[in-house]
């Protein structure tokens, strides 16, 4: 499979999808001007990985912050690794946050109540290297 | 003679609304159109402006969260004065700061047949706590679609929960159509 490997911006996320290193990231700010035309391609790439998944995916998310418009879509994507599991893989997610960033926390809980995928938090320096 | 007049004029009132936004600590005014641009400008300025206060993590990053739902309001949600529909969405924006707490104050024009919608929603935000806004919250983001105009009809819900205040509001009437929203978010600094 292609590989995605999008660079942070202000207002993006960088986005890594590398199914043969089994690399599964979405880190930073994530507030584009247009959620759609930034996370449809990333979308249409894990409906392609449901094909043909690893034995098992780490789907880590290190973010900073993002806006509601984009929380919806996050939601979108979180769905679809639950539909991957449904279908027999192994799905965790690694939801980190930077210490004293509880809201960040608090957000990967709500989403964890919505979608039934195990989640793992994870408590990160300001340089996100997990404590 | 006109000239110079009109020019001591201006100059009184420059001088007056330096005095009033020190007097109102207000940090940041602005009126005009509100792009993804105005947004990422404003809120690096204000983030910058905390840090060299000193302001705690947690207060910078509630202010930076509520500037970008009100000033992303504003771009998507803004009606027009005119009829034409591709007029862009402006509004006005003011943040100010005082011992206590930031104030996030927006307003724009809107249809006055939207009022009754946003107030009904406004009245049911501000009339639940923590719990019953993380419940609405996660009800909104599995029904909600992606609008057109690229929302996901979350904003107020994220203003007051990160907030953690009560959203103040007010309507204007402007003419037979339209009125002007004002919004009003406090976010305490302890």
């Amino acid at each position: 499979m292609e590989v995605i490997n999008i660079k942070g911006t202000d207002d993006t996320p960088s986005v890594t999808m590398d199914k043969d290193n089994g690399v599964f990231l979405i880190q930073g700010r994530s507030l584009p001007e247009d959620v759609t035309l930034f996370y449809q391609p990333i979308l249409d790439w894990i409906t392609e990985y449901g094909n043909q998944t690893n034995d098992h995916t780490d789907m880590t998310f290190k973010l900073e912050y993002f806006n509601t418009a984009s929380s919806k879509v996050l939601l979108d994507v979180l769905l679809k690794f639950e539909e991957i599991k449904n279908n027999g893989s192994d799905v965790t997610v690694k939801w980190c946050y930077r210490e004293d960033e509880e809201d960040i926390k608090e957000a990967g809980e709500e989403y964890e109540d919505i979608v039934e995928v195990p989640f793992e938090y994870c408590e990160c320096d300001e340089d996100w290297n997990i404590k | 003679m006109g000239r110079i007049a009109a020019n001591q004029d201006f100059l009184e009132f420059a001088y007056q609304l330096y005095h009033t936004m020190q007097a109102n600590e207000i940090n940041l005014v602005y009126e005009g159109v509100v792009t993804q641009e105005i947004t990422r400008t404003f809120t690096a300025l204000t983030e910058k402006n905390m840090v060299k206060a000193e302001e705690s993590n947690q207060v910078q990053r509630k202010v930076f969260n509520v500037m970008v739902e009100c000033l992303q309001n504003i771009s998507k949600h803004a009606d027009a004065m005119s009829d034409d529909e591709n007029e862009e969405r402006r509004g006005i924006v003011l943040v100010s700061h005082g011992e206590e707490s930031y104030n996030v104050i927006t307003g724009n024009v809107v249809k006055r047949s939207k009022r009754e919608g946003l107030e009904k929603s406004l009245q049911k935000i501000n009339s639940l706590d923590k719990e019953g806004l993380s419940a609405l919250y996660k009800q909104q983001i599995k029904e909600g679609h992606i609008s057109e105009k690229g929302g996901a009809g979350l904003g107020f819900i994220d203003i007051a929960k990160k907030s953690g205040n009560k959203i103040d509001y007010q309507f204007k009437d402007l003419t037979d159509d339209l009125c002007f929203f004002i919004l009003i978010t406090t976010i305490s600094r302890n």
